[in-house]
């Protein structure tokens, strides 16, 4: 402990040179970035020509701002120190933290369920939840795909397009009910990613990740031009909404309140749509937990940590990959499904590259593989952007900032570890330092 | 093919662009017994064995494999194939496990394809059937009895990335064995270990052939694992087969010696000399 404590003392000396070294660079960089950008000032003058001034005193200031924060994050940055390191915490601190831990995840649950019980009259926390939740699943899909089988996909939201679009299509045209629907989009949007799957099944990496990327953009540009089908821009309205198991939730003499003689309100269709998103997702995590435990599970992992062993293994990689593509693909269609006849009206606006971004973003945040992870991601995504909502304009600037700490803080997302699927006496979880990311 | 062979290379020939790998290389591993391919660094052993175990599509020759289940040209068959069908495991001369799973994981991967088939392909282990939780059961002990023949059933949930390296080029070969292999081709397995575990690398090889009757295509520069335990050598030299015997044959070959010393013939037959 002593010797730790003076190496730790004499590290400090070439560490106040590193930090201010940094800083340096850092305000340097700042300074050739904000030159043009903060350091003049063009404006149109009265007769339309150009005026311009300098402000040297706000460039200064920045780069001042720069300089101080490098330095306060290296000092931060020490001490939190990285992910996993032994810090001193007393016994009776861990006990607290692992019952913690082990609650967590009930009382997430619990709370999750009560939630339409506490908030029944507000539309606005309701309304909040089910996107949260929606983003959940998407979150919990995507995560087969990524965080399960290593495989890098930037046009997840092209599954999620295809299950709206399916619902929408299925239901406008030819009546059919939602629940008919739901898995019908689930088996197109599967086959979508299949389709995905075999031009992609000889990239890894970073040309894996473009191939995904256009094939997101494919989608969106297939649904904007095929205007006969789609409606092109104008998207698809008049959506129905969904009924309980047949009993529609409406007013009318045959809805659900009529039914149970109580007084309609358009609060029982809100409740009904959180249920079953709650549904839906949970159906995602159960599938997702018990394929872990099967041997498909493990190879999607052990293709994640070494697609050239499992070859040598008698695992046929190809199927591997398209399996989990078009597993994730699937619970991205349910997704889809649930968002059309929620929202009733569907348009390609809503299938951009940002959703894609922000759904791998909830993974990669959450740690990849991590159920948990990615539920708690979710939750700070999507539920803590609105938190920021009162600061307006910088409300961006404010969560991009929130990240950056968090990713210095636990670069391996929120739950870095992973959890072994069989064990013969111990159930120890195992460090991110060895869990590979995938190479594609 | 002999009767009693169960691979026979015939005629291979590998090329990289201009450079010839792998020159009309042919010999036969004997079912049952320890064949080992040794040569100079840079001889072409690791190529013939990714041309056995389907990394690599040989330019030309053939690739025998005849065991109970039937018979295989290698070089026709996909990579992941030869192991599932014609029954050849491998290991990796740098070593290949999942460093993120734990030792029993990879154990339990390498059973996949007999797990597939009992879960009927996911769709009814996703329901924990109860044919499904038996074959698993299995496949567990299947996974003990190799970690203990390894020595490693206390560190069975440790992440193999965490092992000592000894340890994982252990795990590697119990992890090909657990492919339930006819052929079991090791791409250095003594590399880096010291005296003690190559000792013990000897037995468990010894054993691996007496009990179970696997065949052993084995790679390797540590003489004194090839000379202990091979039954036949065959000496590769700039991709040509330059000798083939019993180890004590090999041991007193000229070529073999000059290829290892790099001097010519007259040489080593004059340095072998000064020292009997």
């Amino acid at each position: 402990m002593a010797a730790n404590a003076s190496q730790a003392k004499t590290a400090r000396g070439p560490d106040a040179a590193f930090i201010l070294k940094k800083a340096v660079i850092s305000a340097l960089v700042a300074l050739v970035l904000f030159s043009l950008m903060i350091g003049i000032r063009t404006e149109a003058g009265s007769d339309g020509q150009l005026t311009w001034w300098t402000r040297f005193g706000d460039l200064a200031a920045m780069v001042a701002v720069v300089f101080g924060g490098s330095i306060a994050m290296e000092l931060l940055r020490r001490w939190w120190g990285p992910v996993d390191t032994v810090r001193v915490v007393p016994p009776s601190a861990q006990k607290v933290f692992s019952f913690a831990g082990r609650a967590l995840v009930p009382a997430l649950l619990i709370f999750t369920f009560l939630v339409p019980v506490i908030f029944y009259d507000e539309r606005y926390i309701l309304d909040l939840g089910i996107l949260v939740l929606t983003y959940v699943m998407l979150g919990w899909g995507l995560n087969v795909v990524v965080g399960l089988a290593g495989l890098l996909d930037l046009g997840y939201v092209a599954f999620y397009a295809v299950g709206a679009y399916s619902y929408a299509l299925l239901a406008t045209n030819f009546g059919l009910s939602f629940w008919i629907c739901l898995p019908l989009a689930g088996i197109l949007a599967a086959f979508f990613g299949v389709l995905l799957g075999f031009p992609v099944l000889r990239l890894r990496g970073d040309y894996l990740a473009i191939v995904t990327l256009a094939f997101g953009e494919i989608i969106r540009l297939v649904i904007i031009n095929w205007q006969t089908l789609t409606g092109g821009p104008n998207g698809i309205s008049g959506i129905p909404r969904p009924t309980m198991f047949g009993i529609p939730l409406t007013p009318g003499d045959d809805g659900l309140a009529t039914l149970l003689r109580i007084e309609f309100s358009p609060t029982h269709r809100i409740v009904f749509l959180f249920y079953l998103i709650l549904a839906l997702a949970l159906l995602t995590n159960w599938v997702t937990i018990r394929l872990r435990r099967l041997p498909i599970g493990r190879a999607w992992e052990a293709l994640r940590e070494d697609e050239v062993a499992c070859r040598a293994l008698g695992i046929n990689t190809t199927t591997t990959k398209l399996t989990a593509f078009a597993t994730g693909a699937m619970f991205g269609g349910f997704a889809g499904a649930f968002f059309a006849t929620r929202q009733g009206f569907i348009s390609p606006e809503s299938f951009t590259f940002h959703e894609s971004a922000l759904v791998l973003a909830i993974v990669v945040l959450g740690g990849m593989g991590s159920q948990l992870g990615v539920a708690l991601a979710a939750l700070a995504m999507i539920g803590g952007f609105e938190l920021f909502r009162g600061l307006e304009q910088f409300r961006m600037l404010v969560f991009g900032g929130a990240m950056v700490l968090l990713m210095i803080w636990r670069p391996r997302g929120l739950i870095g570890h992973r959890a072994p699927t069989v064990f013969l006496e111990r159930n120890t979880a195992i460090s991110s330092d060895l869990v590979k990311e995938g190479h594609g | 093919m002999n009767i009693n062979d169960i691979l026979s290379v015939e005629n291979l020939t590998m090329r990289f662009g201009g450079i010839v790998a792998v020159n009309d290389l042919s010999f036969t591993a004997e079912r049952g017994k320890i064949t080992a391919l040794i040569g100079p660094n840079g001889a072409g052993k690791t190529t013939v064995f990714n041309c056995i175990t389907g990394f690599y599509k040989p330019t030309s020759g053939t690739i025998k494999l005849r065991h109970s289940d039937g018979e295989w040209r290698l070089e026709r068959l996909n990579d992941f194939r030869i192991s599932k069908i014609a029954r050849v495991a491998r290991t990796f001369q740098n070593i290949r496990l999942f460093p993120g799973m734990t030792a029993l994981e990879n154990l339990m991967v390498a059973q996949h394809n007999t797990l597939m088939r009992a879960s009927g392909f996911t769709f009814l282990g996703l329901f924990g059937v109860p044919s499904y939780r038996a074959a698993e059961k299995a496949a567990i002990d299947l996974a003990r009895y190799w970690l203990d023949q390894i020595g490693l059933l206390e560190r069975a949930d440790d992440a193999a990335g965490n092992l000592p390296y000894g340890d994982q080029r252990r795990l590697e070969i119990a992890r090909a064995m657990c492919t339930e292999p006819a052929l079991l081709c090791l791409d250095e397995p003594a590399a880096g270990l010291n005296a003690r575990e190559s000792a013990a690398l000897n037995e468990l090889l010894l054993k691996i052939r007496a009990e179970h009757g696997t065949s052993i295509l084995l790679i390797e520069h540590d003489m004194s694992v090839v000379m202990e335990i091979s039954d036949h050598i065959n000496v590769l030299d700039y991709g040509v087969k330059i000798a083939d015997g019993t180890p004590r044959q090999i041991r007193d070959n000229p070529k073999v010696i000059a290829a290892y010393l790099g001097a010519d013939e007259e040489e080593a037959i004059a340095v072998m000399e000064g020292e009997t």
